[in-house]
């Protein structure tokens, strides 16, 4: 919100400059977030008076104008349209510094010969002022602007933009900010009550109002000004809307918009000719009812809305915007001026729908007090009196069936203590509470008071809400700072983070680079895991407002993100990727929230080397991700099972499924190749998965200590031919199952013309561990051979040859 | 006798000082002190002499033999201290090439930023806690004081997922912040309680250099008896002064958010201008850190906590922003488009 230094000036006394002010301000919660210092480069501008506009002798359009500056009556050239005698302007002095109209520099202002007639000086535009982008003509002073003085001081304000926080609807006011400049530098708030002239007539026998919907209209307040003269307003009010960024339209709808900005309680005028009937009634609008608003757009609307209507329909959507039937006009002559207060819950909900955001709707919404409604409503008339005319008639109307008092609240300096951890007097307290305007009643006690919120205040409910205000206006730099002195709480560590953290260590230490990809994705993404295209099974959660279509589905797989990601690294990576992801997937379940495993996904792709000058530029390839699995749950201390896959996102052939006790936990594979070519990826790509949230049972087992060896190991190398399909896994399992083999280790795989076809040779080193004597080379052949023995009978395995 | 003895002698010494290699030294023991060599058929010979002969030919020979031996072991130690001097003088190479690539992974800066504050607030205490991202409309406001309609609601963009309850209502979301699960850490854990919560958080919004749809929050929430706001200003300075270094200047506002009274806002010196005002701070010469406060009473009732006998403190802070302002990164969509040259750098 903006607020006017000028304005401000009006209700409270300014003795800091406006940066400590706008550091008060911020620091006691309202939030300047930028100064905006109109005239502080107006040196050498001051208010003139044209006295006489003469044709120019040398060009149509071009005249000559004299001013009257008060100590002198320059005379120049002025191309400007809009120039009338009589008028007031802002006349720059050669030397002024000001902004060119149309390419926006700033320049100095020098003496000039124009057609042959000397110029020293100029009237000025608004936007040569810098005071808006409007360029069409000069600018015309209001005409009480004293001619003579510096431009700066008639014109020349400070513009503060405030962040008011969501709980104070009462500072989107001038009048509320000057009472929070008051509290915070020991000032007063000058504001009197409103008052003018009423006619004999009373309001109430002129307009009745009925609220048919209390529970969503605490207050409908309304005043009626008869024989006004609707006309443009005068400068002054005219220069303040523009300052608040408003378009000024008329003195009426112009009052209602400064009286909102002055006091914060929204105002609507209607033409009282339109009101059919005389009467208000405040009421939920018909199904299918329509409302054509100020704006021309013809509306729907729906029960949930509150309208304003009379009895033949609605006139104005209540809080949100008038209707245009009832719109205050040229030649209107009768003003019902209205001040109510609306439910939040519904001016939020009538607002979003039509999609109507208001500087009346953003008060309403935020809940400001009905109590705000008679001032304001007062203040307003009284304006629109005294600028359009007529008279008002005799009170005001009046229905308050939301009436809601604020009721006292206790407050004790234990408590404050308590709470801000710092001793305040009860003094202090009281002195605080009652510059924001609060009734401090202490009934002789020196430990505790009772505190009545004032009026406007719709955010104080308990009584910590005190505790801040008093916080915040003797400053939150007055509170010391403490440690937690308390015994440390007991500590009760997840598992699952630190096996995160292990396994996210481990990773970048085989050298992978970890990412982070969104959660969300898009169903076609998730289809390009899918060789052959078929329904997702089960179906992912699905966002009911997706921002864009790529971000329409919680995955459930890190896959297809980290996919595109390897996709779009590749082409900028002349050498291999390794990259890993660990979050969550989102795994839908019947009316719940989704289950959120914890999923280790990496990828592989490319060269297995850096490219450099040692050569070696072997690709990745799947053995390259089981190495990483297994030297991850080697480090983890978790044994599990290979067993074959059957992941349709892999190829058919290179996969295998990470098992412990029948749960299947993961998964390593090469990415089908189809699916690689899906994500438009060069190489091929290998892929390892693993659900960490499963695993995790199994990593917290202790590993017992083995003793280091006191008797030395005999090694043995034996190349084995095997039927093809004879597995690694089924060979070194035999081999494991006899005493004293303490390692299993395969060296090499051959098939080709050294061995029969349909045949392939394993060869395997041995290693025999004795734990209580030193091993004699026949204990060791004549276990060899019950290996050979046993290799022969069950798998038919021949020993090719045996290394000494 | 003694005369051969003496010009065996010369000879193998002879011999012995023209030799280079050491592998022609182990010829010489052969030759000069082996099972056949002269000296040997003379030591066994001796026996075959006269007493007197024997005795000082016997001295005689046993001097030559610790006199060779004696050299020979002087050689052998000078020729391979020479042969280590021509080794080290070996194999001149290019010592500028690089070494051999080793892989060297990184973690997400992200994921850095993360581990090191949560370092800081578990060395003060708070222990760490997770939970879930998609979440109830409960979790994510309504137990923290946000009720339908509420103000606050609108500054926070919320993504709904698509699910219906019996009666209409639409109650599951991604979490808008991860004070989610303070809201569920309250109604869980019996005071005292001292944790941080960090994690993922998403908002209905479109991408910028200052917006994603997903980001990343930590939260704090501390429960004791004799908890009070002063505590809560030392803890975030504390942090502050940890994670920003010593010199960096503090600054505690009002602020509101709607499940803490009183309500905070800390705010640090802009680490472009040093508090002068540049567009990073948006001339204010402060940059906001974090959003804190003493817990509303009423989200401790509803989590079945006294309020009147226990006083909490929360804080919430964006994770994103540290390693922007560390190292003065200008777009937070970096850290989800993962180009791995941006990603290396840390
Ligand atoms: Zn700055």
């Amino acid at each position: 919100m903006k607020v006017s230094l000028n304005w401000l000036k009006e209700y409270v006394n300014v003795s800091l400059s406006p940066s400590d002010l706008a550091h008060r301000l911020t620091m006691a919660g309202s939030e300047v977030k930028g100064t905006q210092v109109i005239g502080d480069k107006w040196e050498g501008i001051t208010v003139g008076q044209i006295t006489a506009i003469n044709p120019h002798p040398n060009a149509d359009r071009l005249r000559l104008v004299t001013l009257d500056l008060g100590t002198e009556q320059p005379t120049v050239v002025c191309g400007a349209p809009n120039l009338r005698l009589g008028d007031r302007v802002a006349f720059a002095s050669v030397g002024a510094q000001l902004i060119d109209g149309h390419s926006g520099q700033v320049f100095r202002l020098k003496s000039a010969k124009i057609r042959g007639v000397v110029s020293s000086g100029m009237a000025c535009s608004e936007r040569e002022l810098g005071i808006s982008d409007s360029h069409e003509g000069i600018l015309i002073l209001p005409a009480e602007a004293p001619v003579g003085i510096p431009l700066a001081d008639y014109l020349g304000d400070v513009i503060f933009d405030l962040d008011v926080t969501p709980n104070r609807p009462d500072c989107l006011s001038v009048v509320g900010i000057a009472r929070e400049v008051a509290a915070l530098t020991g000032q007063r708030v000058h504001l009197s009550e409103a008052s003018y002239e009423e006619s004999a007539v009373p309001v109430d026998q002129q307009i009745s109002i009925e609220i048919a919907a209390p529970e969503l209209c605490p207050r409908y307040s309304a005043s009626l000004i008869t024989g006004v003269t609707v006309a443009e307003s005068p400068g002054w009010l005219q220069q303040r809307l523009l300052k608040y960024g408003m378009r000024p339209i008329n003195n009426i709808v112009d009052v209602t918009n400064y009286v909102m900005l002055e006091y914060g309680q929204p105002l609507h005028a209607f033409d009282y000719q339109q009101i059919k009937g005389k009467k208000i009634i405040v009421r939920r609008a018909a199904g299918g009812e329509t409302i054509t608003t100020l704006d021309g757009v013809e509306r729907l609307l729906s029960e949930d809305m509150l309208v304003i209507a009379d009895e033949e329909g609605a006139v104005a959507v209540a809080g949100v915007m008038g209707g245009a039937c009832s719109e205050v006009t040229d030649e209107t002559a009768s003003i019902l001026l209205e001040a109510a207060n609306f439910s939040p819950a519904s001016i939020h909900h009538t607002g979003n729908t039509l999609r109507l955001p208001s500087e009346a709707r953003m008060r309403f919404e935020r809940g400001i007090r009905p109590e705000l409604a008679l001032p304001a409503l007062k203040r307003a008339t009284q304006l629109i009196v005294e600028l359009a005319g007529g008279k008002a008639d005799k009170g005001l109307a009046d229905i308050y069936p939301g009436r809601l008092d604020h009721k006292p609240i206790l407050l004790s300096t234990d408590k404050l203590k308590k709470v801000l951890g710092v001793e305040f007097s009860l003094d202090q307290i009281v002195a605080a509470l009652t510059a924001l305007g609060f009734d401090c009643r202490t009934e002789a006690s020196t430990l505790e008071v009772w505190v009545t919120a004032p009026y406007w205040r719709s955010d104080i409910h308990q009584d910590v809400d005190l505790i801040e205000e008093v916080a915040r206006i003797t400053g939150y730099d007055k509170i010391p700072a403490t440690l937690l002195g308390q015994p440390l709480p007991r500590q009760n560590p997840e598992p699952i983070l630190s096996l995160k953290q292990k396994v996210r260590h481990c990773l970048i230490g085989y050298g992978f680079q970890e990412v982070i990809t969104y959660s969300l994705t898009s169903l076609e993404m998730l289809n390009r895991l899918l060789p052959e295209s078929r329904p997702l099974e089960p179906p992912p959660l699905r966002m009911a407002n997706p921002m864009t279509a790529e971000q329409e589905y919680l995955r459930p797989s890190l896959r297809a993100n980290l996919l595109a990601t390897l996709s779009s690294n590749r082409k900028h990576e002349a050498v291999g990727v390794r990259l890993f992801e660990l979050g969550k997937v989102y795994l839908p379940q019947p009316n719940d929230l989704p289950e959120e495993p914890e999923i280790l996904c990496g990828l592989l792709s490319g060269s297995r080397q850096e490219r450099s000058w040692h050569g070696g530029d072997s690709a990745f390839d799947f053995y390259d991700a089981k190495g990483v699995i297994e030297g991850l749950l080697d480090k983890l201390g978790v044994e599990v099972n290979f067993e074959k896959g059957s992941d349709a996102s892999l190829h058919p052939s290179k996969q295998v499924a990470i098992t412990i006790a029948g749960n299947r936990l993961g998964t390593i594979g090469e990415l089908h190749p189809k699916v690689v070519a899906a994500f438009d990826i060069a190489d091929a790509v290998c892929l390892f998965e693993i659900n960490l949230s499963q695993l995790l049972p199994f990593t917290a087992a202790h590993k017992m200590f083995q003793p280091v060896p006191r008797f030395p190991a005999v090694e043995r190398d034996i190349a084995l031919v095997v039927d093809d399909d004879v597995t690694h896994y089924r060979v070194q399992s035999i081999i494991r199952g006899f005493p004293l083999v303490a390692g299993v280790t395969i060296f090499d795989v051959y098939s080709g013309k050294q061995v029969p076809t349909g045949k392939k040779s394993l060869a395997y080193r041995i290693t025999f561990q004795p734990l209580t004597h030193t091993l004699t080379d026949d204990e060791v052949d004549k276990i060899q051979q019950q290996i050979l023995d046993k290799l022969s009978q069950e798998l038919g395995a021949t020993l090719r040859r045996q290394a000494p | 006798m003694l005369e051969q003895l003496e010009e065996l002698k010369l000879n193998a010494l002879k011999e012995l000082g023209a030799i280079t290699g050491i592998k022609e030294l182990g010829l010489w023991r052969v030759c000069y002190l082996g099972k056949k060599s002269e000296l040997t058929r003379i030591l066994r010979g001796l026996a075959a002499l006269p007493v007197e002969e024997r005795k000082l030919s016997g001295a005689q020979a046993n001097r030559v033999k610790a006199d060779l031996e004696a050299t020979l072991s002087q050689k052998e130690q000078a020729l391979r201290e020479a042969q280590l001097v021509v080794a080290a003088e070996k194999g001149r190479m290019d010592v500028t090439l690089p070494g051999r690539p080793f892989p060297v992974g990184h973690l997400h800066p992200i994921t850095q930023t993360i581990y090191e504050v949560c370092d800081i607030f578990a060395s003060l205490g708070f222990q760490v806690v997770e939970g879930p991202e998609v979440e109830w409309d409960y979790y994510n406001f309504e137990a923290l004081n946000i009720p339908e309609e509420h103000p606050a609601r609108d500054t926070m963009s919320t993504s709904w997922v698509d699910f219906k309850t019996g009666d209409g209502r639409r109650p599951m979301l991604l979490r808008t912040h991860t004070t989610s699960l303070t809201a569920r850490v309250v109604e869980s854990r019996q005071p005292p309680i001292r944790v941080v919560e960090p994690g993922k958080v998403y908002r209905y919004e479109a991408s910028d250099a200052t917006h994603t749809p997903m980001f990343h929050q930590i939260d704090g929430f501390a429960v004791d008896r004799g908890i009070t706001m002063a505590d809560l200003k030392g803890v975030l300075y504390e942090f502050a002064r940890r994670f920003f270094g010593e010199e960096r200047k503090v600054r505690f506002r009002c602020d509101y958010f709607p499940f803490v009274e009183p309500g905070v806002e800390m705010a640090i010196e802009c680490l472009v201008c040093g508090g002068s005002g540049c567009r990073l701070c948006g001339n204010t010469g402060w940059i906001e850190i974090l959003g804190a406060g003493m817990t509303h009473p009423k989200v401790l009732q509803r989590g079945g906590i006294d309020p009147e006998v226990y006083t909490s403190f929360a804080f919430g802070m964006g994770i994103d922003r540290l390693p922007m302002l560390r190292y003065g990164i200008d777009d937070i969509r970096l850290f989800y488009s993962n180009d791995t040259r941006f990603l290396s750098q840390f």
